[in-house]
């Protein structure tokens, strides 16, 4: 009962908060609503027994990702109004609605909600960033690696942009 | 009971709005936002680590754009097209 009014609520607050993310002109309020968007997900993660997944969500993009942004904001004017030249509204509902129609058809197709398994299950007992930490580190050890990689090189490079960026600025 | 299906009907939604965005948005700020909910759809869909990738994407994109918009004093992607030929 109590999880199906969860998932009601947050469904319906991370379409609203989205929706004002795509459409609003201003970027702070975007950018706001983005974050607040991103925390509601984590409750999915939550109400699905997924802990680990959750508290990484909550940690890397609200706290990491969106920090980011927000430094970034302060090269920009954020606020200023951003004026947008648009395409007609009826052409994006037409496109918006095709490609949305498509992709209920692709996740529809396949669901009779049984045929799909956990590739992973929970198991009883074993901690959830237990479960997470066998599998990254038997079957995706090396994606895992190479992922860490790219990360820690795109990190480096971000500084090198900052250092440029304050060259430029002298 | 809340099933799979709800899951994959609310992560669906979210990526459609997120394509909306994507088709309808000329700041590249803002095409950045929109392609974030599209990555967070995807995330509910299918719980994977998407979240690295998508860290990686941001800490990339977002130097070069601070670099576009040092160079062009915008980030409209009509202002952009300079490459026409």
């Amino acid at each position: 009962m109590y999880e199906m009014i969860a998932f009601y609520l947050f469904s319906a607050l991370t379409i609203v908060l989205f929706l004002i993310t795509v459409m609003s002109k201003n970027v702070l309020y975007a950018m706001t609503a983005l974050a607040s968007g991103m925390v509601l997900i984590s409750g999915f993660f939550f109400i699905l027994g997924a802990d680990f997944l959750g508290v990484v969500q909550l940690i890397v993009y609200v706290g990491a990702v969106m920090a980011l942004y927000s430094f970034a904001m302060m090269f920009f004017d954020a606020t200023r109004d951003i004026k947008e030249k648009n395409t007609p509204a009826s052409l994006i509902f037409l496109l918006g609605g095709l490609s949305a129609l498509v992709l209920v058809l692709m996740f529809a197709a396949p669901i009779h909600s049984e045929a799909i398994q956990a590739l992973y299950p929970i198991h009883e007992g074993v901690g959830n960033a237990q479960d997470v930490g066998i599998v990254l580190f038997t079957k995706y050890l090396v994606p895992f690696e190479k992922m860490d990689q790219s990360l820690t090189k795109d990190t480096s490079v971000d500084a090198e942009d900052e250092i440029l960026i304050q060259k430029d600025a002298k | 009971m809340i099933g799979l299906s709800h899951y994959l009907i609310v992560s669906a939604i979210l990526f459609s709005i997120g394509l909306m965005g994507v088709l309808r948005r000329r700041n590249l700020l803002m095409l950045f936002f929109a392609t974030e909910v599209m990555l967070n759809a995807v995330n509910i869909a299918f719980a994977a680590f998407i979240i690295a990738i998508a860290a990686s994407e941001v800490a990339v994109g977002l130097g070069i754009l601070i670099v576009l918009y040092k160079k062009h004093g915008s980030l409209d992607l009509d202002d952009l097209a300079s490459m026409r030929g």
